[in-house]
């Protein structure tokens, strides 16, 4: 006799654990062939400020460590990621891709983690400067993070358009409250497997599936947010998100990216979710000291 | 009967085990992937400075094999390394970087044995900041136009390079991270007396699986780094040692299409004001200067006293001193270990004397050296005037000289008028004197309130005749570029 396959529970990732929706609920998404995938968790607006919670939590420790360390951890997300290439591969023809296309897909993934590791130490330094005011003040502007990201991941792709996104949030620094795209969401919930294995801190990054419109209503209205970004995303709700935003001055971002093409990755995605901050100090200048070159 | 603190108290000896090291007995050189015996099958010993054992003999690399290593180098980059998709090169670097950290404990017991530094140096600094500066440069790789917009950026071919002994594997971090990361090939001589991790880098560098040739190790003494220098297939020379060999070299690449950096030596100052918090500032002094045993090129050699300090400070600094505790680099108690060879001891005990013959006054506190091996003492020199051979040229030893201040202009002149320019130490409580001081001194590194701090986001150089060119950072990128 054949030996029957141990189906898995997909689970929502809030506060680096993997809890069920709150709320009991659940949809099925179906495959190619008109086929449920799974019993997929229908996050609640609770589910969403939960998450929210455990973001801001994460905020502070993860904005102040070490642009190295965050480096070497979300280089460690890519190390975990490969590791589970065959997985990955697996979930992604199951949504309905084709073999060559899935291992394309997380080829590219896996390969665009590196990229935004190293940009992690990096990115500070070329966007940064040392401002030549006039009065005898030593002046700079440098970047920090905004804070609280509310990530609307793309719907088309499982896996990729989750990377493209995440992974300039929290390369500079910000935690994230992510919701996966609604009829492809098994790549979004084994991803935050990867990263509960990758050393990456509880909060930092939030994942849940869902109606996508019913969870980013929530986020884009709650005043703990403060970015949103979104990508791809019809034009109605897009536009129902940006008004919601302006409650508390969210700073909203829409891609219209197809995050399939390999250089769809920039500083620009790193530097759109943070603020720059401007500091003035005095110079002392003593009579005729002078550095004579 | 009254006690001294030193007196009565010894520390047990807490030695780093080496039986997980991994040595063999005799090291070819590192050509195109392969180990490969020198051509005129000539090698030298090299020895543990702490007691004078031999841990391995190192292949003498010839001018023809300085040729095969560079013709080697060149096809690789031609072939390769040149072609290879940017993000791919990136992901070699990184797998050198992840597999220093797996054996960075080895390194550190090697480097320690090799070089003569304190084993909490090597563990602590030197091998982790090595690694580091190549995942750092790793993830430069494809991001190169960010570094410099608007330019025409492209490899330049074949680097080769010279290091010094101070620094061993960081220095070859330094060296060939971004050489590769910029998309170049690597011809990379280690200094004669510390050859032992470079070549433990050849190992892991083989491990990752680096396409061979793209870094060639060779071995050897001045005259295997001058073939490097001259030959006429390189194109781009970084040295790293002293102002006299740089200016040798400097000379011998005029009229070449090279690209040269040269990071050289220092005399650099460390200022003491006032309102300076006193405690911190004795152990930024003692760092300064008695970090590495003084073999730093950014060393903290000349201290500037504000007058009104000055006794204080000085009376603190000894007492620090004997508590300084010299001995066995690979006793984790060691706060100075062994002077690198025998040859350096003797310029540092030359210098010691000129400072006796120049009439100063000399302190060295109370210290049990070991018999065998090369130590010096730490040492101090009073009374210095600002003439005096001590305080003008580079002893590169833990020697330090004094002298004091009343204003902040004449403390400006004091500490520019030095043909050296690579760092200063400033310690006041003072933020707006720290930036007046920042952009009066001539120098390439400032410290304030700390002292040898390194970062391989940081660039680190010099002015005037400490080198040019930088290194760390994205401005450690154009040395590897031509930029037009």
């Amino acid at each position: 006799m054949s030996r029957l396959e141990v189906l898995k529970t997909y689970k929502i990732f809030i506060g680096g654990q993997f809890p069920r929706t709150e709320s009991g609920r659940y949809y099925t998404p179906l495959d190619s062939k008109g086929k449920a995938l799974a019993n997929i968790c229908l996050s609640s607006r609770k589910d969403v400020r939960n998450a929210v919670v455990a973001a801001r939590k994460a905020i502070g420790p993860w904005s102040e460590r070490a642009a190295f360390n965050r480096g070497q951890i979300l280089y460690r997300i890519a190390e975990m990621l490969e590791g589970r290439h065959a997985q990955f591969v697996d979930e992604l023809m199951r949504q309905g891709s084709s073999k060559v296309a899935a291992a394309n897909e997380v080829n590219l993934s896996i390969d665009r983690i590196v990229y935004y590791a190293g940009w992690c130490d990096k990115y500070n330094q070329v966007v940064s400067s040392v401002n030549p005011v006039s009065s005898s003040h030593f002046n700079f502007s440098s970047l920090e993070p905004m804070g609280v990201v509310g990530v609307v991941a793309e719907q088309s792709t499982s896996l990729i358009g989750l990377v493209s996104l995440i992974l300039p949030a929290i390369c500079g620094g910000n935690s994230t409250v992510v919701l996966a795209s609604e009829n492809l969401p098994l790549c979004a919930v084994t991803f935050g497997e990867v990263i509960h294995s990758s050393d990456v801190p509880a909060g930092v990054i939030n994942i849940l599936t869902g109606s996508t419109e019913e969870m980013a209503v929530i986020l884009a209205s709650h005043m703990d947010v403060n970015a949103l970004i979104t990508s791809n995303l019809e034009t109605k709700l897009s536009n129902k998100l940006a008004l919601l935003s302006v409650d508390n001055l969210k700073r909203k971002f829409d891609y219209e990216v197809n995050w399939v093409e390999k250089e769809k990755q920039a500083l620009h995605y790193i530097s759109d979710l943070q603020e720059i901050k401007t500091t003035w100090h005095p110079i002392e200048n003593v009579g005729g000291a002078s550095s004579s070159y | 009967m009254k006690k001294e603190l030193n007196d009565n108290w010894d520390y047990s000896s807490s030695l780093e085990a080496i039986n997980h090291i991994q040595l063999k007995k005799k090291y070819n050189l590192f050509i195109d992937g392969k180990w490969i015996a020198p051509s005129k099958n000539t090698y030298f010993k090299t020895i543990n400075p702490a007691n004078e054992e031999t841990l391995a003999e190192i292949a003498s690399a010839s001018k023809e094999d300085v040729d095969l290593a560079v013709k080697a180098a060149r096809k690789a980059y031609t072939n390769v390394w040149s072609k290879m998709p940017a993000s791919e090169r990136a992901k070699y670097i990184y797998r050198i970087a992840r597999l220093m950290q797996e054996r960075a404990r080895e390194f550190a017991v090697i480097e320690s044995l090799e070089s003569g530094k304190t084993i909490r140096e090597s563990r602590d600094v030197d091998i982790p900041l090595a690694c580091n500066h190549f995942f750092y440069y790793a993830g430069w790789a494809d991001k190169l136009d960010y570094a410099f917009p608007n330019r025409k950026i492209e490899s330049l071919g074949v680097a080769g390079q010279i290091i010094p002994w101070n620094f061993p594997l960081l220095m070859a971090a330094w060296k060939i991270a971004p050489a590769l990361a910029a998309g170049n090939t690597v011809v990379l001589k280690p200094a004669e007396t510390t050859s032992l991790t470079a070549l433990k880098l050849a190992e892991i560098i083989e491990e990752s699986g680096l396409p061979p040739g793209v870094v060639n190790i060779v071995t050897g003494f001045g005259e295997t780094g001058a073939a490097i220098v001259n030959h006429p297939d390189i194109n781009k020379i970084a040295f790293t040692g002293s102002t006299g060999v740089g200016k040798i070299i400097q000379k011998a690449l005029v009229g070449t299409s090279k690209k040269v950096t040269l990071e050289l030596g220092g005399k650099s100052a460390n200022i003491i004001f006032e309102d300076a918090p006193i405690d911190q500032a004795v152990e930024g002094i003692v760092n300064g200067i008695f970090f590495n045993q003084g073999h730093v090129c950014c060393a903290g050699s000349r201290l500037y006293v504000q007058e009104g300090i000055a006794e204080k400070v000085i009376k603190k600094l000894k007492q620090r001193m004997e508590s300084l505790y010299v001995g066995d680099p690979l006793d984790k108690n060691t706060d100075i270990g062994a002077i690198n060879s025998k040859e350096q001891l003797q310029t540092i005990e030359k210098y010691l004397k000129i400072g006796l013959d120049e009439g100063t006054e000399m302190y060295q506190p109370k210290c049990t050296i070991p018999k065998k091996g090369f130590y010096c003492a730490p040492t101090l020199f009073l009374n210095v005037a600002q003439s005096s051979i001590i305080a003008q040229e580079e002893i590169f030893g833990p020697v330090l000289t004094i002298q004091t201040f009343r204003t902040v202009d004449e403390v400006i002149q004091k500490a520019n008028n030095s043909h050296f320019g690579l760092a200063a130490g400033v310690w006041t409580d003072k933020g707006s004197r720290i930036f007046n001081l920042t952009s009066k001194l001539r120098a390439g590194v400032i410290w304030a309130n700390c002292y040898n701090k390194f970062d391989p986001t940081s660039p680190f150089g010099g002015y005037k005749e400490s080198g040019f060119g930088r290194e760390g950072g994205l401005h450690g990128l154009s040395a590897y570029l031509k930029l037009s």
